[in-house]
């Protein structure tokens, strides 16, 4: 395959994980892996570094929307990365020294857990009515504009909350994904912070996040111009038409097919992890 | 009664998002439109070469550093002009950490300027490459 057809190829496949990850929230990066490592037969190493940097540029690309919204917390955004940079850093230093099977393994267990999430309803609540007292120390409770005015919420489990982040950073550093689904799941969850307020904020922090080990990736030469090109411009303009179609059509069958092919993706990487031939 | 000096402005916060937000958009603008060039350009001049990357052999060596990927752009060489976009790309949420930094500093709100240099720190020793 000469560069010129390889090249279409990947940015074609990133157009398609870029739309895809908008719509259902789970980033162009769990797409754009397999694609390259599966299907392609590149080699894992190059295909972190490559998402990695589409994961910044649609993050960042996406961030100037959402915080128009009104939903993003600033504070919240910016202590928990705190969080996610230390793990990041953690998680691109350990990539260097595990082998890419056991990589493939995490990676296809990560998918799977991503993609069961987003089978869950979304669903909308208020967050915690009254804070804990390390939250309200650190300035994390917040407001965002409900359907009555100003709706303020309250934040609660900041230690669990910021522990998990760790992880998610880590994970996103040693992937090379948004881990945006860990990221949720801890300000959600454990948080108790609203739905709105935890898909935008950790959109928020996805960028800064990746680039805490996108240096030390490009350091190493995972980052070759010749695949990330293509992919950082296909998986930006596939995420920038995901996000307008995203706001006209209803999305839940589109969410529900795309989380069995994320399934049958994870299996995949796992398969092909345990058997060696990643 | 209440002078404006009380009451903290409510606006504040939120002009300091929107303008970070659109700080991150055109960033990562400016990123794709070098990257786009360059890579017309990689296209051009190494469109028919058959790469072969089953095997990892990692980006030369001067691509692995900014010195060096500056200085492959300088000298108009196409991969260091995509790698110089991929750069700009990764200082774009850098930059919108630096910037919040004025921001709380400027609402007087210490200990968010102490938590955003802890994290302007990690982020600084990653993008140096550091490594223990």
């Amino acid at each position: 395959m000469s560069y010129v057809v390889l090249a279409a190829v990947l940015c074609a496949g990133s157009v398609v994980a870029g739309f895809l990850g908008a719509l259902t929230g789970l980033g162009g990066g769990v797409v754009i892996i397999p694609l390259m490592t599966l299907a392609l037969g590149i080699d894992i190493r190059y295909a972190i570094g490559a998402s990695l940097i589409s994961v910044i540029a649609t993050s960042s690309g996406a961030a100037a929307a959402y915080v128009r919204e009104g939903f993003t917390n600033i504070r919240i955004g910016m202590f928990l990365e705190v969080a996610t940079t230390l793990g990041a850093v953690a998680g691109a230093i350990v990539a260097g020294y595990v082998s890419t099977d056991v990589i493939a393994v995490i990676f296809g267990f990560v998918l799977f857990s991503s993609a069961l999430q987003a089978f869950r309803a979304t669903h909308d609540i208020a967050g915690a009515e009254t804070s804990s007292p390390a939250a309200v120390r650190l300035r994390l409770p917040g407001h965002y504009p409900g359907d009555g005015g100003r709706q303020s919420y309250g934040v609660t489990g900041v230690a669990p909350g910021f522990g998990l982040m760790v992880v998610a950073g880590g994970l996103s550093g040693l992937l090379g994904i948004g881990s945006g689904a860990v990221k949720v799941l801890a300000m959600d969850r454990i948080m108790r912070i609203p739905f709105k307020v935890s898909t935008t904020t950790s959109n928020f922090m996805i960028g800064v996040t990746a680039a805490a080990s996108a240096g030390i990736y490009v350091g190493r030469g995972y980052v070759v111009p010749e695949l990330a090109m293509p992919v950082m411009l296909g998986v930006l303009g596939g995420s920038l038409i995901g996000s307008r179609v995203l706001v006209l059509t209803h999305t839940k069958i589109l969410r529900r097919v795309f989380a069995w092919v994320i399934i049958i993706l994870a299996l995949e990487m796992m398969y092909n992890g345990f058997a060696g031939r990643i | 009664m209440t002078t404006p000096a009380d009451t903290p402005p409510p606006q504040s916060d939120e002009a300091l998002e929107i303008l970070l937000g659109r700080l991150l958009q055109v960033g990562v603008l400016i990123a794709a439109a070098v990257v786009a060039i360059g890579g017309v350009y990689l296209l051009l001049t190494r469109g028919g070469w058959t790469p072969a990357y089953r095997t990892f052999v990692g980006a030369g060596t001067a691509l692995r550093s900014v010195g060096g990927i500056l200085s492959e752009a300088v000298a108009l060489k196409p991969d260091g002009i995509v790698q110089t976009g991929l750069l700009l790309l990764i200082a774009t949420p850098v930059l919108r950490v630096a910037f919040s930094l004025f921001g709380f500093a400027r609402q007087r709100d210490w200990l968010y300027v102490v938590l955003t240099l802890v994290v302007l720190t990690v982020l600084t020793a990653g993008l140096a490459g550091w490594q223990p």
